[in-house]
C-alpha cells in the first residue's frame, strides 16, 4: 500500500514538532526542600497562614494517602513516581501581595506575552488605564503556586461573586470553604485526590450567590514554572440556587527534562436551577519526540448537581502532558438535573491519555450527554474510559454517549472503554462509537486547493472536533483550534 | 506561447492490490494558452488518471515522460504548489469534509493560494463579499456556505461548489473531470457559464467528458480522443458530434 508507506515516511520525517512554548522564566523562587512527610504538610499550611482546621484537614488527607496505593487500572505506562523526589512548595519571592498590577514583575508579564495570553488581558495584567471596564473576562493568574495577580475582584464583588485564590478564601471565607471543601471529592476519594488534599498550594475559589448570573467569564491561567515542583491545584466552585457561572482554565508549561507530577482536584457544586460551565484547554509539555520529560497529569474533577434542574457542563481540550489521567464527572443528585461532557483529547509522539467521564444518575429524569473525540498520532496511545451509572431511583433518566476516534498514521492506538451500569428499567442509555482515519482523498482534495498538508490536517481535525469546540467560549475556541494544529504538526498522514 | 501545458510520452501506473497496473502509456498533449480542449474517451481509457496525475495525487506513480506547465516541471511539484501555480482540478466526485465549514474551507484555500502567489490575503469581510458575488452568479444558496464541505450536498450542489472554488481560486488552467456527470440541464448550463466566464487569452481548460452535451455549452477549440492510456485522435469540435453519433469504434480501429 503506497499510501500507507507514504504516510509512515511523512510521519517519521516530520515528527519533530517542538514545543513552542518551552522556556523558563527567571524569577526568584522560595522553594521548600524536596520530600513529602507530615512536616512538609505543616510547612505548606504554615506558609499559607492557614487556620488550624485547614491543617487538620490536610493531615487527615495525608494520613489517608499513606495508606493508599497508586492506581494501576488505567491504560498508561510510566516509570514509578518517586514522591520524595519533588518539591511540594514554591513561590516567587515577593513583597506580601502586589498592591496594584503595576507591581507585577515585568518578567512575569513577558511570560504571559510569550504564552499568547490575549493582548487585552495582558493590558489588564499590566494595569493599563481603563482596561478593567473594557473587559468581560476576569483572570486569576496562578503563577506556580501563588496567585500573583487577581483582577476584577471589585467588579465581581459588586455582584456578590467571590472569585479569589483558594488560600485567600480559606482565610477570608472560612465558613464557605469548610462547608463545601471535600464534599464532592472526599479527602480519601482516590490516591491522587488524597495527595492533592494534603499538599495543595493554590487554586481558585468561586462562589456565586443565589440568583446571580456571573457578569463575566472567569478565567485562570495555570503554569508550571519551577523545576521539579509538583503542582497541586485545588479549585472549588459553588453556584447557589439559580446562579450561573462559566469558568475557563488554560495551561501551558515550559520545557523540562524530568517528569513533573501534577495532581489537581476540582470540585463543582450546583444548587437548584444553577448552572456551571467549566472549560479547560490543557497544553502542558508532552515530552520530547521520545517521550522524555513531559508532565504527568493526574486530575480529579467532579461536580455535583445537588439541586433540581441544575446543570454542570465540562468541556475539555487536552493536547498536552506525557500522561493524562482525568475523568471529569457529574453526580446527578437533583431531580431533572443535567450533566454534560465534551472532550477533545489529542495525543502525539509518545503521549498517553486515559480520559473520559463518569455520569452518576441518582435522581429521576436526570439527563447526561457525552461527546468524546479522540485524536491519536505518532506513537501515542489514547483511551476513552467512561462510566454511565443509572441508580435505582433514576427513573426515566437518559444518557447519550458518542465516542469518535481519529487515527493519524499507523503506529498509534485508540481505545474506547465504556462502562454502563443500569439499575433502573426505565432509564435509557445510548452509546455510539466510530473510529476513522484521515483519508488520502481528503488530504489530496485540500492540497489541490492550495492548502499545505499540515493546514489540511488542521482543518480536517478541527472539523472532526467541531461539536466539542463549539461548546467552548468564543475566545477559547480560537485558542483551542490553534493548539490542535500545533499539537499535530509533523504528524500528517 | 505554445508550451503552456505540455505533456510528452507520459506514463503512469497505480498499485492495484499489490500489482502495478499501467494506465497512461505514453500520452502526448499540448494545450496552448487561452484555449479550451476537450478529452473524450470510453470508460477505463485513463481520463481520470490523467487529471489526477496532473493535479499531483501521489498514489499514481509516474514511470516515464514529462509534463510541464508554464515552463515548470509540473511533476516535481506538490499538489498545493501546482494550485499556487494556477492549476485547478474540478473533481468528478468532490470529497466530503465532515465538520469543516464550507466558507472557512474556501477562505483558507483562497488565502493559501494568494499567499503563495504573493498577493494580499482577504480579510473576512472582503472574502465574504467576493464569495457572495460568486454564489449569486451560480444560483447557490448562502446555506451552502454554512454547511460542511460537500457533506449532504446533492450531485448538482457538489459540482456547483467545485465551480465556486474554481472561480474564487482564479486558476490559469482548469481541469474539469466529468463535471457534467449527474447534472440536470439547468445545473449544466450554470456550470458551463462558470467556465465560460473565465475564458480569456490567459485562461486554458481541459474538459474531460463522456458526453457531447457539455460541449454544446463549453465549445472547445480542440477535441482529443483518448483510449488505452493515449491520445489516439485529435481534431476540431466536430469530432464530438461524430463520436456522439457513431461511438468510439472508428477511432479505436484507426488507432489499432
Amino acid at each position: 500500500m503506497p499510501a500507507v508507506t507514504e504516510t509512515r515516511e511523512t510521519v517519521e520525517k516530520l515528527a519533530k514538532s517542538s514545543y513552542e512554548w518551552g522556556f523558563e522564566t527567571d524569577i526568584e523562587m522560595d522553594i521548600a526542600p524536596k520530600g513529602l512527610n507530615e512536616e512538609t504538610v505543616r510547612l505548606i499550611s504554615e506558609r499559607k497562614g492557614e487556620p488550624q482546621w485547614m491543617l487538620d484537614w490536610r493531615l487527615k488527607a495525608f494520613r489517608a494517602w499513606l495508606e493508599m496505593e497508586e492506581p494501576t487500572w488505567a491504560h498508561i505506562h510510566h516509570p514509578p513516581i518517586d514522591y520524595q523526589d519533588a518539591h511540594y512548595f514554591a513561590q516567587p519571592k515577593k513583597k506580601p501581595g502586589p498592591k496594584s498590577l503595576d507591581e507585577v514583575d515585568p518578567e512575569l508579564l513577558r511570560t504571559y506575552a510569550k504564552l499568547g495570553i490575549p493582548l487585552h488581558e495582558q493590558a489588564l495584567l499590566a494595569g493599563v488605564e481603563g482596561a478593567e471596564e473594557r473587559l468581560p473576562v476576569a483572570v486569576d493568574a496562578v503563577f506556580d503556586s501563588v496567585s500573583v495577580a487577581t483582577t476584577f475582584r471589585k467588579t465581581l464583588a459588586e455582584a456578590g461573586v467571590i472569585f479569589c485564590p483558594i488560600s485567600d478564601a480559606i482565610r477570608e471565607h472560612p465558613e464557605l470553604v469548610q462547608k463545601y471543601l471535600g464534599t464532592v471529592v472526599p479527602v480519601a476519594d482516590n490516591f491522587f485526590g488524597a495527595l492533592n488534599s494534603a499538599v495543595f498550594t493554590d487554586g481558585s475559589f468561586v462562589y456565586i450567590p443565589e440568583g446571580v448570573r456571573c457578569p463575566m467569564e472567569l478565567s485562570t491561567y495555570f503554569r508550571i514554572n519551577a523545576r521539579n515542583t509538583g503542582q497541586f491545584e485545588r479549585t472549588l466552585i459553588i453556584a447557589e440556587d439559580r446562579a450561573t457561572v462559566s469558568y475557563l482554565e488554560g495551561c501551558t508549561a515550559p520545557q523540562r527534562d524530568e517528569n513533573q507530577l501534577h495532581a489537581a482536584v476540582v470540585e463543582l457544586i450546583a444548587m437548584e436551577d444553577a448552572s456551571i460551565k467549566y472549560s479547560t484547554v490543557q497544553n502542558w509539555y508532552p515530552g520530547d519526540d521520545e517521550g522524555r520529560g513531559g508532565i504527568y497529569n493526574f486530575v480529579t474533577k467532579r461536580g455535583i448537581c445537588r439541586g433540581a434542574r441544575s446543570k454542570i457542563s465540562w468541556t475539555q481540550v487536552e493536547t498536552g502532558s506525557a500522561i493524562t489521567w482525568k475523568y471529569p464527572s457529574c453526580v446527578l443528585a437533583g431531580e431533572g438535573s443535567v450533566g454534560e461532557f465534551y472532550s477533545v483529547a489529542v495525543t502525539n509522539n509518545h503521549q498517553q491519555a486515559d480520559t473520559g467521564t463518569k455520569m452518576i444518575h441518582l435522581a429521576p429524569n436526570t439527563r447526561s450527554t457525552i461527546i468524546a473525540k479522540t485524536i491519536s498520532a505518532g506513537k501515542s496511545d489514547s483511551t476513552y474510559r467512561g462510566l454511565v451509572r443509572m441508580q435505582p431511583k433514576a427513573r426515566n433518566a437518559r444518557n447519550f454517549t458518542q465516542c469518535d476516534s481519529l487515527l493519524i498514521g499507523d503506529q498509534c492506538g485508540a481505545h474506547t472503554v465504556p462502562y454502563i451500569e443500569s439499575r433502573n428499567m426505565t432509564a435509557r442509555v445510548e452509546h455510539e462509537a466510530t473510529t476513522s482515519k484521515i483519508s488520502e482523498d481528503q488530504l489530496f482534495y485540500c492540497r489541490s486547493r492550495g492548502l499545505s498538508e499540515e493546514d489540511a490536517v488542521g482543518l480536517i481535525v478541527n472539523g472532526f472536533c467541531r461539536e466539542v469546540l463549539k461548546e467552548l467560549p468564543m475566545e477559547f475556541a480560537v485558542e483551542a483550534q490553534k493548539l490542535l494544529q500545533i499539537s499535530l504538526e509533523g504528524s500528517v498522514g | 506561447m505554445s508550451d503552456f501545458l505540455k505533456i510528452q510520452g507520459l506514463q503512469a501506473r497505480i498499485d492495484a492490490d499489490g500489482t502495478p497496473k499501467d494506465i497512461l502509456k505514453g500520452l502526448d498533449l499540448e494545450v496552448p494558452k487561452g484555449e479550451i480542449h476537450a478529452i473524450m474517451g470510453p470508460n477505463g481509457s485513463g481520463k481520470s488518471t490523467l487529471s489526477y496525475v496532473l493535479a499531483g495525487r501521489d498514489d499514481y506513480e509516474v514511470t516515464g515522460g514529462s509534463a510541464t506547465f508554464k515552463g515548470q516541471d509540473l511533476l516535481a511539484l506538490d499538489p498545493e504548489e501546482r494550485a499556487a501555480l494556477g492549476l485547478f482540478l474540478a473533481f468528478q466526485s468532490p470529497v466530503e469534509l465532515p465538520g469543516v465549514n464550507n466558507a472557512n474551507f474556501l477562505r483558507t484555500a483562497v488565502n493559501a493560494v494568494r499567499r503563495a502567489r504573493g498577493e494580499a490575503e482577504l480579510d473576512a469581510v472582503a472574502f465574504l463579499k467576493a464569495v457572495r458575488a460568486e454564489t449569486k452568479h451560480l444560483s447557490m444558496s448562502d446555506d451552502m456556505l454554512k454547511r460542511a464541505v460537500n457533506v449532504g450536498f446533492s450531485g448538482g450542489e457538489k459540482k456547483r461548489n467545485e465551480v465556486l472554488q474554481m472561480r474564487l481560486l482564479q486558476p490559469s488552467f482548469a481541469i474539469l473531470d466529468e463535471t457534467d456527470s449527474g447534472l440536470d440541464i439547468d445545473a449544466l448550463r450554470i456550470v458551463a457559464e462558470g467556465v465560460n466566464s473565465l475564458r480569456s487569452p490567459d485562461f486554458s481548460a481541459l474538459v474531460i467528458t463522456h458526453h457531447q452535451r457539455l460541449l454544446d455549452y463549453i465549445v472547445p477549440d480542440r477535441v482529443h480522443v483518448m483510449a488505452h492510456g493515449r491520445i489516439i485522435h485529435s481534431g476540431g469540435p466536430d469530432i464530438a458530434k461524430t463520436l456522439e453519433k457513431q461511438g468510439y469504434t472508428q477511432f479505436l480501429e484507426a488507432a489499432a
